[in-house]
């Protein structure tokens, strides 16, 4: 096994026994989704024409509950030292936790999403649409995290930092997710809004492993 | 001398820990790193591991120093206050996992050396503080590393393990390689002169160092 791939099993497997916070978040988006019926009334119309907004900010939400511990366990047993000091590069390391992270958190928000359609009287032509924002715009969300949870590895209580930082990052990633829902849902064509996410989504991969190693590498001193 | 370290000077979150600090290690040698508590004897190691750079002087090893991070990284194993272990994982599979990182597969041999082989298959949070760290230190051995930083290697270890440390150590100086054992009891390990850190005289600063400044550390603490 290469060393890249121990590190991508080793973050699942983390993520994946208890402790590991990764039905957490799937849990969090379900309730968040099923309280807007409950909060705005049941009125279809009404429903239908906040759902791609609501399901959106849900996910982001979602996905910020776990960033806290994307290094900040590494960094509290000493792992993230040693992995410094490893031959993987410290930004493939950010990568591989990044995509563990989508993997672990944003798929399964993609999985369960169109469930949630329905309970928000989504349109039927704007599911196909959902499922493809969220799968081209959700790596994003864990990708800008990772820097948010780079900046904020030594802090305690920085979750709630960490927010603050990555909230704001989130907003293209939103504005052109949600477009992307809205449009199909209006019968407007979603591709130029679904291109500009997957650009967004495609420069946030490229760019953040740099920006969070170098976070990383000041706060490990 | 195969490691030279000249003049050298540390710096912990603005304070001048330690300054001038010159000595040598050969190979096949191991000296052991002495002084008080706070004197700098922690971030000596992280900066010989090149994790934290040094605030000034000079650090060489076999012609290369740490700001050539990939070179510097095959030379050094570094074992600090903490062990790298994760709870959730067994006691090998926490081991097979640096193995990979470190490309190889072979984890008999270190479990061996430090007498795991009969908890291998124990979750790391059912192990007691001295199992954690013989587990940390068995992570020494799955990567052949010219220089070896320990930090404080026999805290929480029973006798029987300080003298299978004391083996490993002694088998490592034997193959040609060279440690740096920071340590507060008298380990038998070298006939030769201690490293002896001791505070810098009161208000020294380092040239061409930042000011301390007043915003900044209110800002952070």
């Amino acid at each position: 096994m290469s060393a890249a791939t121990a590190l991508l099993a080793r973050e699942l497997q983390l993520a994946l026994r208890s402790g590991g916070g990764a039905g957490l978040g799937l849990a969090f988006f379900l309730i968040v989704v099923l309280l807007v019926p409950l909060g705005i009334g049941p009125d279809p119309a009404r429903l239908a024409g906040v759902a791609p907004g609501t399901l959106w900010i849900a996910a982001l939400l979602a996905c910020l509950l776990s960033l806290d511990r994307l290094f900040q366990a590494d960094a509290e047993d000493g792992a993230l030292d040693i992995l410094a000091l490893s031959p993987l590069p410290l930004e493939a390391i950010v990568a591989l936790k990044a995509l563990a992270h989508w993997l672990t958190t944003g798929l399964p928000l993609v999985a369960v999403a169109p469930l949630l359609g329905v309970t928000l009287s989504l349109p039927t032509p704007a599911f196909a649409w959902l499922v493809g924002a969220l799968v081209v715009g959700t790596p994003a969300l864990s990708f800008l995290g990772a820097i948010g949870a780079a900046v904020t590895v030594g802090i305690r209580r920085g979750g709630l930092l960490l927010s603050i930082l990555v909230l704001p990052l989130y907003l293209p990633t939103l504005i052109f997710g949600a477009r992307v829902v809205t449009a199909a849902a209006e019968g407007a064509d979603p591709v130029p809004a679904l291109l500009l996410l997957a650009g967004i989504t495609l420069f946030v991969l490229a760019a953040a492993p740099f920006a969070a190693a170098a976070a990383l590498r000041i706060n490990l001193r | 001398m195969p490691l030279m370290v000249e003049d050298l000077s540390c710096r912990r979150d603005g304070r001048l820990v330690f300054a001038g600090l010159s000595f040598g290690l050969a190979d096949g040698e191991a000296r052991l790193l002495q002084g008080p508590n706070g004197v700098g004897k922690s971030s000596l190691l992280r900066t010989l591991a090149g994790l934290v750079p040094a605030a000034g002087g000079r650090i060489t090893l076999d012609d290369t120093d740490p700001a050539e991070t990939d070179l510097w990284a095959e030379r050094v194993a570094y074992a600090g206050h903490l062990d790298a272990v994760k709870p959730q994982l067994t006691v090998e599979e926490n081991l097979r996992f640096w193995a990979a990182i470190h490309g190889t597969t072979a984890v008999a041999p270190a479990l061996e050396a430090f007498d795991l082989a009969a908890i291998a298959g124990r979750p790391a949070h059912a192990c007691s503080a001295g199992q954690k760290r013989r587990l940390g230190l068995a992570r020494l051995l799955l990567a052949r590393r010219r220089l070896w930083l320990l930090d404080e290697p026999t805290v929480a270890l029973d006798r029987a393990a300080v003298a299978r440390l004391l083996g490993v150590v002694s088998d490592h100086l034997a193959a040609g390689g060279m440690a740096l054992v920071a340590t507060h009891v008298d380990l038998a390990l070298t006939a030769a002169p201690p490293v002896v850190l001791a505070p810098p005289p009161a208000g020294r600063t380092h040239p061409g160092a930042p000011a301390d400044d007043p915003f900044l550390e209110g800002a952070f603490a």
